[in-house]
C-alpha cells in the first residue's frame, strides 16, 4: 500500500513506521515563522505559559511585513515588542523590511523539501511549493511550539490534482488555482492536503507553483504539496537526497479524490466579489470598469509576475484616473526587477511602485479603497472589507489579467 | 462548562471569514477588548453591540475561513458568545477556538431550522433542541477534550511547566 | 522709488504700475495648486455655492501626494472626491506622480507668476522667481471661482549670499541657520529674497530646498532672481518665463542680511521647533528609531546622491527603519538609472513611492510613542510624525543617512 506526499513527510518526521490519513500524531517542527502583527501576542502567550527559553532559536524566524511601512501610531509597538523578544531569547533570524514572510521563508533558505513548518499566517501553505508540509496556526499554538518544538496534527486526507498539457499563453498558474478553488468551493479542501502532479506542473517554475500552494488555503486546505524536482533543487540551492526525491504520491496511495485537468482547457479567470470561489472567465466580465489595479503580494509579487506585467505595459500608459500599484514581494525581487529594467518599464507606464510588504493585500495601507470603487488585484483574498469598506469590489486575477485591465481601465481578456 | 444551557440565537450565513469577524484595520489595537466593538463590522456593524453574554451564533458552512488571526475566536469569546454552531468550520479557526476554550459545534441542519432571536437548548456532546425538535451533535476527539479540560492551551502549557 | 521683486510680481498681477509694501491689491492669479490634504474640503464648500463655476480651468493643478497610496477608507474617500471632481471638470490632475511642490517645479511653475497653493510650502516656487504662497481652502475656493484674490504686498527681507558652501554643508543647513537666526516668526508676512554672487553657486535643488523652508520662519513667500541656472532648468523642460523681475537697486528692504556661505556648518533642528537649531555635532549620540530621506525639501536626485554616496557598501542599522522617498516619479526614475535606488535597497533601506508620508506623519513611516526620528522633512512639531510623545530632529541628507547607519545622530564626517 502506497503513501501520499503528506503521509511520507509525516512518516519521516515522526519516525513512525506507517502513518495514514486520520492519525493524530505529534510532529517535530523544523521551522516556524512569526510575523509582526502577531509577535506581541506570541510573546505574551509564551511567557504566560511559563517557558524560559526557545526550544531552538535557529528554527524561529521573525518577519516584519504586515506593518511595513507603519501606517498607524501604534504599529511600531509591534516592532519594539519583536525586537525585545528577539533580544531576550537570542533570536537571530529577524527580517525587518526585507519583504513578505512567505516569500522570504523559501527565498532566504529557511524551508527545504520535506520540512515541517508552521507560521502564524494562513498562507503558510505556500512552502508546499518546495515539497514542505507547512500550515498556518494561531499565536497560542505558536507559543507552545516555541517552548516545545512539537505540535499535534491530524494527518490529512489528500486530494490529488493532475494537470497535463500546455497552458494557453495568456493563462498563468493563478488562473489554475482560481479555477480549482471555484471547482472545489471555499471549503472544498478543508482539513485536507492538496497534491499537484502532471506534465503542466512539472514544466512550471517554482514561483508559479508558489502561487498555487499559497492560495490552497482559500479552498480550506491544510497544505498543498508539489514534489521536489530539479527546479526545486535549483531554487533551494541543494542537491536532492533520495528521501526528498521520493516525495511523490505513490500510484497506489489512497486519495480521497482525484481531479484531472487538461491544461489547454484553462482560460483567464477572475474571482468576483466577495468570495474567492466566485470564479468567472475574464471573457464574461469584459467592460467592467475599474478604479485601481494591484500587482503584488505573496501570491503574485514575484519577478516573473512583474515581468509579465511589464511585458503588457511596455510602451503603454495606465488608463487615465486608474491607479496601478505594484508591490514586489521581497527586497531581492525588487532589486532583480530593478536590475533587469522591469521597474523602469512599470514606472514609465505610470505604476506606483512601493516597498515590498503586505500592504494592500492585508488591508492596512498601500492603496485602501472606498465605497463604490472596484479593484483588480493579484493577491489571494477578496473578502468583504478586505481592502477598505464593505462597498469595495475586489476581483482577483493573474498579473497578466491585472496589467491588461490597468491599460484598458476595465476588465479585458489578456492577449 | 455546564452540560446543558439555553441561549438566544444570532444567525449568520456561509463563509463567515476572519476579515468579517475582525478586519485587519483593527488587528494592531492593543487588546481584544479594544477590538471587540469592530467584530463583524464589514457585514453587520451593529452586531457586536447587540450580542449579549450567553448568546450563541448559528452559521452556515466554512465558518472562520481565511486568516490565522486568533483574535477571531478570542473576540467571539470576549463578546460572551457561549458557542458557535455551524455546518462546518475552517481548520485554523477550529484549532484557535479550541485553544482558547471557545466551544464549537458542527451540525449540518441547524442553520435552516432556526431564525434569529430563537431560544435553543444546547446539551453538550449530545444535541441541540429547537422548537421543532432535536439535532444530534457529535462529541470531540479526546486530544481536544484534554485541551479544553485543561482550560485551553495556555493553561495546559503552564501545567506542563509546573506553574499551576 | 524702486521696487522689490515681490512688489513687481504683484504689480504685474494687479495690472498696476507700482506696488508698495503694505498696500492691498486685487490680483489675477496665474496658477492654483491644491493637494489631497485639503481639496476634499474645498470641493465641499464649492458644492454649497449658489452658482458654482471655475474661472479658468487651465490654471488649476490638483495633486494627490500626501497619502498615496491611501492608508484608510477615509483617505480613499477624499481622494475619490478629488479625482471624480477633477475628471468631471477636466482639471489637470496628478496622482502618485510625486510631492506637489516638486511636481509643480518640474512641470508648471514659470518665473514671474503669482501662484496660490493650498499648502504652506508653496513658497518653494520662489526658486524659479515665482511668487508662491500658501493659502487655506476658503482663499483657494475664492481664487478658483473668480481667478483673483487680494494680497497685501509683503515687505522684503533681503539675504545677500556670498562665498560657497563648504564640503559637507548643504542648502538645508543654510536655511536652518537663517531660521535659527531670525526665529520661527522672524519673517511673518514678509518675503525672503535671496540674491548675491553666492546664489549662483547653488543648484536648483538647493534653491528649492531654501525657498521651501522659508515658511518655517513665517514668510509669505520666498524669491530668488532667475539666472542661468534657473534658465537652464526651464529650458530642459521647455518652459518660458512669464516675466523676469529683479529688485531695483533702490528698492526698499525691511532688512538686509549678509550671509557668508563658507561659514555654514551641518545643522540639526531639535524637537519641537524648526528654529531650535544647533550644530549637528552637538546632537551626536542621540539614539534614533527611524530616519527619513525625502520630502519636497530634500527628496531630489542631488539629495539621494548625497545619501547613496554615504551608505554605499554599508548597511542600515538593524534597529533603524530608514525610509528613502524620492520626491517625484522623475526623481525616482533618474535615481534608478543612476543606480542610487539599488544602493539604498542593498543597504537595507525602505524605498517608497514618491509622496509626503513621513514628513507629515501619515500613510507610512509613522513613528510610535517615545520614538525618535531624524528627518529631511520640513517640520519637527510635536506629534508631527506620529505619536504625540515622539521626537523629530531635522537634518541634512548626509546627517540623516549617517545616522541611519549608526543608529544614533551622526554627522557624515564622523563615519569611518
Amino acid at each position: 500500500m502506497g503513501y501520499t506526499i503528506i503521509e511520507k513527510i509525516i512518516q519521516k518526521n515522526t519516525g513512525l513506521d506507517s502513518v495514514k490519513a486520520g492519525d493524530i500524531v505529534n510532529v517535530n517542527v523544523d521551522r516556524v515563522m512569526i510575523h509582526d502583527i502577531f509577535i506581541p501576542f506570541v510573546a505574551d502567550k509564551f511567557e504566560e505559559m511559563g517557558f524560559q527559553k526557545l526550544w531552538d532559536p535557529d528554527k524561529v524566524v521573525l518577519i516584519y511585513d504586515h506593518l511595513v511601512p507603519a501606517s498607524q501610531i501604534d504599529d511600531t509597538r509591534h516592532f519594539q515588542k519583536g525586537n525585545a523578544f528577539a533580544e531576550k531569547y537570542g533570536l537571530k533570524n529577524v527580517h525587518r523590511s526585507d519583504g513578505i514572510c512567505h516569500q522570504l521563508m523559501t527565498e532566504a533558505g529557511y524551508v527545504k523539501p520535506g520540512n515541517v513548518v508552521f507560521g502564524t499566517d494562513s498562507h503558510t501553505t505556500t512552502y508546499g511549493c518546495v515539497g514542505a508540509f507547512s500550515s498556518g496556526i494561531g499565536y497560542t499554538e505558536m507559543a507552545s511550539i516555541l517552548g516545545t518544538g512539537i505540535l499535534w496534527v491530524k494527518v490529512p486526507e489528500t486530494i490529488r490534482v493532475n494537470i497535463e498539457g500546455e497552458l494557453p499563453s495568456n493563462v498563468t498558474s493563478k488562473d489554475i488555482i482560481l479555477r480549482l478553488i471555484g471547482d472545489l468551493g471555499a471549503d472544498g479542501a478543508t482539513y485536507k492536503a492538496l497534491e499537484f502532479s502532471g506534465s503542466t506542473i512539472e514544466n512550471m517554475s517554482v514561483a508559479s507553483r508558489m502561487t498555487m500552494s499559497n492560495m490552497a488555503i482559500e479552498a480550506g486546505a491544510k497544505c498543498a504539496l508539489f514534489s521536489p524536482d530539479e527546479k526545486t533543487a535549483e531554487y533551494c540551492e541543494i542537491t536532492l537526497t533520495d528521501i526528498e526525491k521520493d516525495l511523490i504520491g505513490d500510484a497506489d496511495a489512497s486519495y480521497v479524490r482525484v481531479i484531472n485537468y487538461r491544461a489547454e482547457d484553462f482560460v483567464p479567470v477572475l474571482a468576483c466579489p466577495s468570495q474567492v470561489d466566485n470564479i468567472k472567465p475574464a471573457s464574461e466580465l469584459i467592460g467592467t470598469k475599474i478604479d485601481q489595479v494591484f500587482i503584488g503580494s505573496c501570491t503574485n509579487g514575484r519577478l516573473e509576475d512583474l515581468m509579465c506585467a511589464a511585458k503588457i505595459l511596455k510602451g503603454k500608459k495606465v488608463s487615465p484616473f486608474v491607479k496601478l500599484i505594484i508591490t514586489p514581494a521581497s527586497r531581492k525581487i525588487y532589486r532583480q526587477a530593478l536590475a533587469n529594467g522591469t521597474l523602469q518599464t512599470l514606472s514609465e507606464a505610470g505604476a506606483i511602485i512601493t516597498h515590498p510588504g503586505c500592504g494592500l493585500c492585508c488591508g492596512r495601507t498601500g492603496g485602501i479603497l472606498t465605497d463604490g470603487e472596484r479593484v483588480v488585484a493579484t493577491n489571494n483574498r477578496n473578502f468583504l472589507g478586505r481592502m477598505g469598506t464593505s462597498k469595495v469590489e475586489i476581483y482577483l486575477a493573474s498579473p497578466a489579467t491585472a496589467a491588461a485591465a490597468a491599460v484598458a481601465g476595465e476588465i479585458v481578456v489578456p492577449q | 462548562m455546564s452540560e446543558k444551557f439555553t441561549a438566544k440565537v444570532w444567525v449568520l450565513g456561509d463563509d463567515i471569514d476572519t476579515d468579517i469577524i475582525i478586519p485587519t484595520e483593527y488587528l494592531a489595537l492593543k487588546t481584544v477588548e479594544d477590538m471587540k466593538p469592530y467584530a463583524f463590522s464589514p457585514l453587520r456593524p451593529e452586531l457586536a453591540g447587540q450580542i449579549q453574554p450567553g448568546d450563541i451564533i448559528v452559521a452556515g458552512k466554512n465558518f472562520g475561513c481565511g486568516s490565522s488571526r486568533e483574535q477571531a475566536p478570542e473576540i467571539i469569546k470576549a463578546l460572551g458568545i457561549r458557542c458557535v454552531v455551524a455546518k462546518s468550520f475552517a481548520r485554523i479557526f477550529f484549532r484557535n477556538a479550541i485553544n482558547n476554550g471557545l466551544l464549537l459545534i458542527e451540525n449540518p441542519n441547524i442553520q435552516e431550522a432556526v431564525k434569529e432571536g430563537d431560544q435553543v437548548e444546547v446539551e453538550i456532546n449530545h444535541c441541540i433542541r429547537t422548537a421543532d425538535g432535536e439535532f444530534p451533535i457529535a462529541s470531540l476527539p479526546q486530544n481536544l477534550v484534554d485541551i479544553i479540560n485543561a482550560g485551553g492551551l495556555v493553561k495546559a502549557m503552564r501545567k506542563r511547566n509546573g506553574l499551576d | 522709488m524702486g521696487m522689490t521683486m515681490a512688489e513687481k510680481i504683484i504689480a504685474c498681477a494687479a495690472g498696476v504700475e507700482q506696488a508698495k509694501a503694505g498696500e492691498i491689491h486685487t490680483v489675477e492669479l496665474d496658477r492654483l495648486m491644491s493637494n489631497d490634504g485639503t481639496t476634499h474640503l474645498t470641493i465641499d464648500m464649492y458644492n454649497k455655492l449658489k452658482n458654482p463655476h471655475i474661472s479658468d480651468i487651465s490654471k488649476l493643478v490638483w495633486i494627490v501626494d500626501h497619502n498615496i497610496p491611501s492608508d484608510s477608507p477615509k483617505t480613499a474617500a477624499s481622494h475619490k472626491k478629488m479625482r471624480d471632481f477633477a475628471r468631471a471638470n477636466n482639471i489637470t490632475f496628478y496622482e502618485g506622480e510625486g510631492v506637489c511642490h516638486q511636481v509643480m517645479m518640474e512641470k508648471h511653475v514659470r518665473p514671474g507668476e503669482l501662484i496660490f497653493g493650498a499648502d504652506s510650502h508653496t513658497c518653494a516656487y520662489g526658486a524659479l522667481g515665482a511668487f508662491g504662497t500658501g493659502v487655506g481652502c476658503t482663499d483657494y475656493l475664492y481664487a478658483m471661482v473668480t481667478g483673483t484674490s487680494w494680497v497685501m504686498v509683503p515687505e522684503t527681507l533681503r539675504f545677500n549670499l556670498t562665498g560657497k558652501l563648504p564640503e559637507g554643508s548643504y542648502a538645508r543647513d543654510l536655511i536652518l541657520t537663517i531660521i535659527g537666526q531670525i526665529g520661527a516668526n522672524g519673517a511673518n508676512y514678509k518675503c525672503m529674497e535671496f540674491a548675491g554672487e553666492g546664489l549662483s553657486t547653488l543648484s536648483m535643488s538647493d534653491r528649492i530646498s531654501i525657498c521651501n523652508l522659508c515658511v518655517e520662519a513665517g514668510a509669505k513667500t520666498a524669491l530668488m532672481e532667475v539666472d542661468e541656472v534657473a534658465q537652464e532648468y526651464l529650458n530642459q523642460r521647455g518652459r518660458e518665463p512669464k516675466a523676469l523681475f529683479f529688485s531695483d537697486d533702490d528698492a526698499e528692504f525691511a532688512q538686509v542680511y549678509d550671509i557668508d556661505l563658507s561659514k555654514i556648518v551641518p545643522i540639526v533642528a531639535k524637537p519641537h521647533f524648526v528654529d531650535n537649531v544647533v550644530p549637528a555635532a552637538e546632537c551626536a549620540g542621540t539614539k534614533i528609531d527611524e530616519a527619513f530621506l525625502g520630502s519636497c525639501n530634500n527628496g531630489r536626485l542631488e539629495d539621494l546622491r548625497v545619501g547613496a554616496s554615504i551608505i554605499r557598501g554599508k548597511k542600515v542599522h538593524p534597529l533603524v527603519r530608514f525610509l528613502v522617498v524620492p520626491a517625484s516619479r522623475e526623481v525616482y526614475q533618474a535615481a534608478m538609472e543612476e543606480g542610487l535606488i539599488d544602493i539604498f535597497m542593498e543597504a537595507g533601506a525602505i524605498v517608497m513611492n514618491p509622496n509626503c508620508s513621513v514628513c507629515w506623519g501619515s500613510c507610512q513611516g509613522v513613528i510610535g510613542e517615545n520614538e525618535v526620528l531624524i528627518s529631511t522633512g520640513t517640520r519637527n512639531f510635536k506629534g508631527r510624525a506620529g505619536h504625540r510623545n515622539s521626537y523629530v530632529y531635522l537634518a541634512n541628507a548626509a546627517t540623516v543617512t549617517a545616522s541611519a547607519i549608526t543608529g544614533e545622530i551622526t554627522t557624515a564626517d564622523m563615519l569611518v
